[in-house]
């Protein structure tokens, strides 16, 4: 199974992303701004990271570059979880290395069909 | 769990044969007695800290598994003579209880004697001392193997008139 | 699989409370005209956050609202948008709203959707006004999905497509889940091994898939990397045309989901609540606990095989476990004491609205709202602190030209103040009003038969009246605070928490309500003093400073009382030695420190031997078993088990001063002790 990484700011978000992908047997880590999943991600690799955009001290945008930046990560998949459905976001995450993106509010079953995409 | 305790000696020595429980204590060569059901437990003596501004038979206040608890001295309590304390000076740890609520108390004592069942009927009632023991904290007297053991009122040692006599006393 | 998420519904409430406070919190700092962009980031955030897992629990009147909130924050934050006090009004009125809707859902109950929908329909129009529309979601077209018997896909990738975290191999593998897959791949590209990039894609495909899949569904599963490559997608030769069925799935499914959630809704019930606590308390019970872990070892060790000569390692050890439990005991205890700031600052928005509705100028001074309290006694304080703060902003601050009038700034102010003093929690609710008017509250009683008629009262008698079952001192009663609940009712709830409410008031001047709340538990941060042989603790609030003594400073006054020159003032000395009978090291004073303390404005220097450590101490109270004491708040448990009790300065003052006049009065231009004689 996954060791997989959520990073957001809000509590709520976070605790249902790692309760639905841990009720599939993945192993959940929690941060709750970029600062916080960069200092986690520096001291380990996961097979996927699952981040919000808009976070204080450092967003998503911010944290997917930094994160390619690691050995680490340069081919892991780092996905987008966004409530703005709109086109521009999952463009400009796109451009700053995100592999893809999760649209908020999601259905377990959606989110971990969805992120098959991404794990082997 | 205190209650509990107590009640759980209650039920052992039970109270219907109308005798009770006392445990004795030597003070000045005299021997005195606590009810048991009072008595919570008994420690050696250790230092207290001083509380400024009461009365001289306060020694202070210990820990007590993290209560505050003070420490009454009995001698100067019943103005007795003060004797350095040794190494059978104990802290006899008691259940006060004064103005509708129970507190939790030290008595320091010279040394813990025995327990005694004394019936009630054998208890007689305290004549007027002449100096000695104030006749206030004297519940009864009673004879045990031809000593005499004085039967203390453990709620007088701290009741609210004398609360506000330390007011008083310390303003 | 069913995952269910309603768990998390408790925790979403519990965020969004947090969230709605640091938005209006930050609406309330807002400064029209010039806003500080972070601050709008932070409100911005807040509702973005809701929004996000609101959708989650199909509660869609959240999201719809705080969409529209979110959508008016951007453009402020944009700078597309002046912030104007207007706005800054509606987002409160918002973040009101959400409050209830929220609590709504929260108990389950039905709810009143005409102001949110009022409101909601006010923030379309201000989006609308400036232009700016807000954008509106395209419902994306229904695309006619095709009953077909299978899809030729062409998929050639750029070369850069692993560096984006996706992998081809699992997209099939995705594929592979829809229906019968064919994998031919295309080796063209490759170039020789010499020139090869490890990491890049070469390979392109040429796919297969067998099965009713809609082209949607397809194109899906390559959403994320339709721009990183070439996508071809065509039927097979024999596509059938279309039946409905397919498309419709989609949208069954997502009124299922909220139907769902309405219904889980009305069965939510209040949950049991929850404590933020601070990482730093975390961590020093985590650090605790592993020091426990490390006796718990030491004191196995020493019970295989044991024998006298290790007696003293069994008792250090036992005394090392009493240390550790009592430590972990009293950070469990820590964990429950809260910053009484969590009810204090529902203010600033209470007296905002309140003086806008009365048409006042009020201002709000907070103090001390760091000082910490139980959570419990945390709880229960909130009413009747707002209570007594509406009446102060109704009854007690006068309009604005009755001010002027009787010669006071037109701004009136009140005053909320907490502290720790004499082993309590003193809160103090001041305002600088019209005060209470004694001989209408006594007519008054008279007239209710609460006094005899010829019994005559002292003014505190008068004043305490106002604590009577109905008795309410408005002459009229105002939509604010006329509503039935009494200063009895505060009373009742102060006492409930064992506490005590008195007022003081001067007609024309102001009043005071003063609320003292016992400690059960309390922690308090503590500057350790050595006075003689015994350890004292000052609270280190009531620090002003800590000197040596310095000889040529030192003065008498009025024969008898010892002062202090220092910066222009006299501060009476108080040899602690004398008022606890300890002996001090040395008889000169200028071997010794001052700690010139401060309590209820009264200052006073405080003569110890030695200042020993800061540190966090929790209070205990001496009456618990005992009685109260003059000049001490308490005592506490020092690291090593003993006691050491804490001082309390005002008493300590108190007791120091009461043979001397008021020391603190002399207010000397000169520091000359021989200007004293007359002050004193």
């Amino acid at each position: 199974m996954a060791k997989i990484l959520t990073v957001d700011d809000s509590k709520t978000m976070r605790e249902m992303v790692a309760f639905t992908l841990e009720s599939a047997g993945h192993e959940v880590a929690q941060a709750e701004d970029g600062v916080e999943a960069l200092s986690i991600a520096k001291g380990q690799s996961f097979d996927l990271v699952i981040t919000d955009i808009n976070m204080p001290n450092m967003d998503g945008l911010t944290l997917i570059p930094e994160l390619r930046a690691l050995p680490a990560f340069k081919f892991a998949p780092i996905l987008v979880l966004t409530t703005e459905s709109a086109a521009d976001k999952k463009t400009v995450a796109k451009e700053a290395g995100a592999t893809g993106w999760i649209v908020k509010p999601f259905k377990p079953e959606d989110l971990l069909a969805t992120i098959k995409k991404v794990l082997g | 769990m205190n209650q509990e305790q107590s009640a759980v000696t209650e039920s052992i020595i039970g109270n219907s044969d109308g005798t009770s429980q006392y445990l004795t204590f030597m003070l000045n060569d005299e021997e005195y007695g606590f009810d048991i059901l009072r008595v919570q437990e008994i420690k050696g003596w250790d230092s207290a800290t001083p509380i400024p501004n009461t009365p001289e038979y306060i020694k202070g206040v210990i820990n007590l598994r993290g209560t505050i608890v003070p420490i009454i001295d009995l001698r100067k309590r019943f103005v007795l003579e003060e004797i350095p304390y040794g190494t059978t000076t104990v802290v006899i740890v008691v259940r006060v209880e004064a103005e509708d609520r129970e507190r939790i108390m030290g008595v320091v004592v010279d040394a813990v004697s025995d327990v005694y069942n004394i019936a009630d009927a054998e208890q007689k009632p305290p004549p007027d001392f002449g100096g000695g023991v104030s006749v206030e904290f004297v519940k009864g007297l009673s004879t045990v193997d031809e000593k005499l053991v004085i039967l203390l009122d453990i709620d007088r040692l701290l009741n609210a008139e004398e609360l506000k006599a330390v007011d008083a006393a310390t303003n | 699989m069913a995952l269910d998420l309603d768990q998390f519904k408790q925790t979403f409430f519990e965020e969004s409370a947090e969230g709605l406070d640091i938005m209006e919190d930050g609406l309330l700092n807002l400064q029209p005209g010039s806003p500080d962009i972070d601050l709008v980031n932070d409100i911005f955030r807040a509702a973005h956050s809701m929004k996000g897992a609101a959708g989650n629990f199909g509660f869609n009147h959240v999201v719809d609202f705080t969409h529209a909130l979110e959508t008016l924050l951007d453009e402020m934050r944009a700078g597309s948008r002046n912030v104007t006090e207007d706005t800054v009004s509606l987002l409160l009125q918002s973040v009101d709203c959400l409050r209830e809707m929220l609590s709504v859902l929260q108990e389950g109950t039905d709810p009143d959707e005409s102001r949110s929908v009022e409101l909601l329909q006010q923030i379309h129009a201000l989006l609308e006004n400036s232009g700016d529309t807000p954008a509106t979601e395209a419902v994306a077209a229904e695309v006619p999905a095709a009953e077909v018997t299978g899809w030729k896909i062409l998929f050639v990738p750029n070369p850069d497509l692993l560096r984006t975290g996706n992998d081809p191999a699992r997209l099939f593998r995705v594929l592979k889940d829809l229906g019968t897959l064919t994998v031919q791949v295309s080796t063209e590209q490759l170039p020789s091994l010499d020139q090869l990039v490890p990491e890049d894609c070469y390979l392109s495909w040429s796919l297969t898939l067998l099965g009713n899949v809609a082209e949607e569904q397809i194109r899906e599963v390559f959403e994320w990397v339709e721009d990183d490559c070439e996508i071809e997608i065509s039927p097979l030769e024999s596509a059938a045309p279309v039946q409905s069925e397919v498309s419709e799935q989609p949208q069954r499914s997502g009124t299922d989901r909220r139907t769902g959630g309405d219904r889980r809704e009305s069965g939510g019930s209040k949950e049991a609540t929850s404590i933020r606590v601070g990482t730093d308390k975390i961590d020093s019970l985590v650090n605790m606990v592993g020091e426990l872990v490390i006796t718990q070892s030491m004191l196995s060790q020493v019970g295989r095989g044991f024998d006298m000569d290790r007696l003293d390692a069994l008792q250090n050890g036992l005394v090392q476990l009493e240390r550790n439990s009592r430590e972990l005991q009293d950070a469990v205890m820590r964990i429950r004491m809260l910053p009484i700031n969590m009810v204090f600052s529902r203010f600033p928005r209470l007296v905002r609205d309140m003086s806008q509705t009365l048409g006042k100028d009020i201002e709000l001074v907070v103090s001390g709202e760091q000082t910490e309290l139980d959570k419990t006694v945390l709880e229960k304080i909130g009413d009747p602190l707002v209570h007594l703060v509406r009446n102060s902003l109704d009854h007690g601050i006068e309009a604005p030209d009755d001010r002027i009038e009787s010669g006071k700034p037109p701004r009136g102010t009140i005053r909320l103040q907490a502290a720790h003093e004499g082993g309590k929690i003193v809160i103090q609710i001041s305002d600088d009003g019209a005060g209470l008017p004694v001989n209408k509250i006594l007519a008054k009683a008279r007239e209710r038969g609460l006094v005899e008629p010829d019994q005559t009262l002292s003014k505190e008698e008068v004043l305490d009246l106002i604590f009577q079952p109905g008795f309410s001192t408005a002459d009229v009663v105002t939509d604010v605070s006329g509503r039935g609940v009494g200063m009895d009712v505060v009373r009742r709830n102060i006492k409930a928490l064992s506490g005590m409410i008195d007022v003081e008031s001067e007609e024309g001047v102001g009043t005071t309500f003063t609320i003292r709340l016992p400690l059960t538990v309390a922690i308090m941060d503590g500057q350790l003093v050595r006075v003689g042989t015994e350890t004292y603790v000052l609270p280190l609030v009531s620090i002003v400073e800590s000197i040596q003594i310095e000889n040529q400073r030192l003065n008498v006054i009025a024969s008898s009382q010892q002062v202090y020159t220092l910066r222009n003032e006299y501060i009476p000395i108080v040899r602690l030695h004398d008022l606890f009978g300890q002996k001090p090291d040395s008889n000169d004073l200028d071997k010794q420190l001052l700690v010139v303390v401060e309590g209820e404005g009264k200052k006073a220097g405080l003569v110890v031997d030695e200042l020993l450590a800061q540190q966090q101490v929790v209070i205990k109270s001496l009456e618990t078993n005992y009685m109260a004491i003059e000049g001490l708040s308490g005592a506490t448990i020092l690291g090593d088990g003993t006691v050491a009790v804490i001082l309390d300065v005002t008493g300590i003052v108190h007791l120091s001063s009461s043979d001397l006049g008021a020391p603190t009065d002399l207010q000397p231009t000169d520091p000359q002790p021989t200007d004293l004689d007359h002050a004193a």
